[in-house]
């Protein structure tokens, strides 16, 4: 359950972050976690409630972006989606391809008071 | 607790202690409004990309908590990364090879290890760092011979964050052009996604486990340079598809290496200690 890592990871970008810029507490968490990142969105979300109990963030409303999974094939030359980083292209079905996108795992921005 | 190591519970040992507090400058506010700094041998740089913008506030009624959108734009795993980039570089300094060992618990990593450390003895100088929720019997079974080992214990952690190795890497006196091993948590899941700082991550697959593993797990085998294909001497004994579990892992990973060995019969144990041997060269 490495989302509780992540978890904890996020809060201590906020606390960061609210060190830098002086807030206090944090509505809403935007998150950009990408079709092909090691994050299973619905225990991320169970973590991120426990580990920000009682912090600035507690309470807070996460927001979770899902970035396609997206590939450049090296055969036909086009932009594919990607539902798994082993999938062929869905234009020539060749394989494997490029991925290029839907991987990250990012804090993009903070509601805040 | 610590952004990724939990050390602030106390979960984490190294060799049995606690991480020990030694302040150098990096100090961490925690939910609970309590503060600690964290131990650490050798200097932090900080390594964020930090960019953030204001969105002005809009409300203008008293009493009523302004409200505005902050710009973070930070990978969650920064803070690894950071910590990952200083003992890669620490690394660097003194010419070690780092090895990431990964694998379901039970393929062998250990006896793999000790096989591996025992046909060194004597052409090179190997210290390793064993990662285990609980005990330190796998340390004590690397110590059996000779080598230098740390043990990690992450309480309920689920892998070895780049935090905890710096730690243990300074409880290491690492000679120039050395091995270090780190044998992670046995999982197959969660220390794909963090880098620990090591030249490679090398999966290791026994064939008493299914062949399929590499697109069940892919993104273990996609961060892996090698797979070590383990105890070969029983594949007489299995169903195990040899070709199959190559090529899924290579679905996976195109790049992707791949050796057969048995720690316990010596089969493919040349052709491992060459790799290593290159890879300590290239250093």
């Amino acid at each position: 359950m490495h989302e509780m890592s992540l978890a904890e990871g996020i809060l201590d970008l906020i606390e960061d972050a609210a060190r830098r810029e002086g807030f206090g507490k944090v509505r809403t968490v935007f998150l950009e976690i990408g079709r092909l990142s090691s994050v299973e969105p619905e225990a991320m979300a169970f973590c991120f409630d426990a580990v920000v109990r009682g912090s600035r963030a507690d309470g807070a409303r996460l927001e979770i972006i899902a970035v396609p999974g997206v590939g450049f094939c090296l055969d036909c030359g086009r932009e594919t989606l990607l539902e798994a980083v082993y999938d062929p292209c869905e234009h020539c079905g060749a394989a494997p391809v490029r991925v290029t996108g839907g991987t990250e795992m990012r804090v993009r921005e903070l509601d805040v008071e | 607790m610590c952004t990724t190591c939990g050390c602030g519970q106390g979960e984490t040992k190294i060799d049995g202690q606690a991480v020990p507090d030694h302040d150098h400058g990096h100090e961490h506010t925690h939910a609970d409004g309590t503060t600690h700094s964290h131990p650490h041998d050798h200097a932090h740089g900080d390594g964020h990309d930090h960019a953030h913008a204001y969105v002005p506030a809009h409300s203008h009624a008293p009493g009523v908590p302004v409200s505005r959108r902050v710009q973070i734009e930070q990978d969650i795993l920064a803070k690894n990364d950071a910590y990952a980039r200083e003992n890669r570089a620490f690394l660097a300094g003194r010419r070690v090879f780092a090895l990431n060992l990964v694998s379901s618990p039970g393929s062998g990593k250990t006896t793999l290890l000790v096989k591996t450390i025992e046909a060194l003895q004597g052409k090179a100088a190997v210290a390793v760092i064993e990662g285990d929720q609980q005990t330190s019997q796998d340390a004590e079974r690397i110590r059996a011979t000779g080598a230098p080992a740390v043990q990690i214990n992450t309480g309920k952690g689920c892998h070895l964050d780049a935090h905890m190795v710096g730690h243990a890497i300074g409880e290491l006196n690492l000679p120039e052009h050395s091995l270090l091993m780190i044998e992670n948590v046995g999982n197959l899941v969660c220390p794909a996604a963090f880098d620990l700082g090591e030249a490679h991550k090398v999966v290791v697959l026994s064939v008493t486990e299914g062949e399929d593993k590499p697109i069940k797990y892919p993104d273990m085998f996609r961060a892996a340079k090698l797979m070590l294909l383990n105890k070969c001497d029983l594949l007489p004994h299995l169903d195990f598809d040899v070709d199959q579990a190559i090529a899924y892992a290579r679905r996976v990973n195109p790049e992707i290496e791949v050796l057969r060995v048995s720690a316990r019969s010596g089969e493919g144990m040349a052709d491992w200690l060459a790799w290593l041997e290159k890879g300590t060269a290239a250093k």
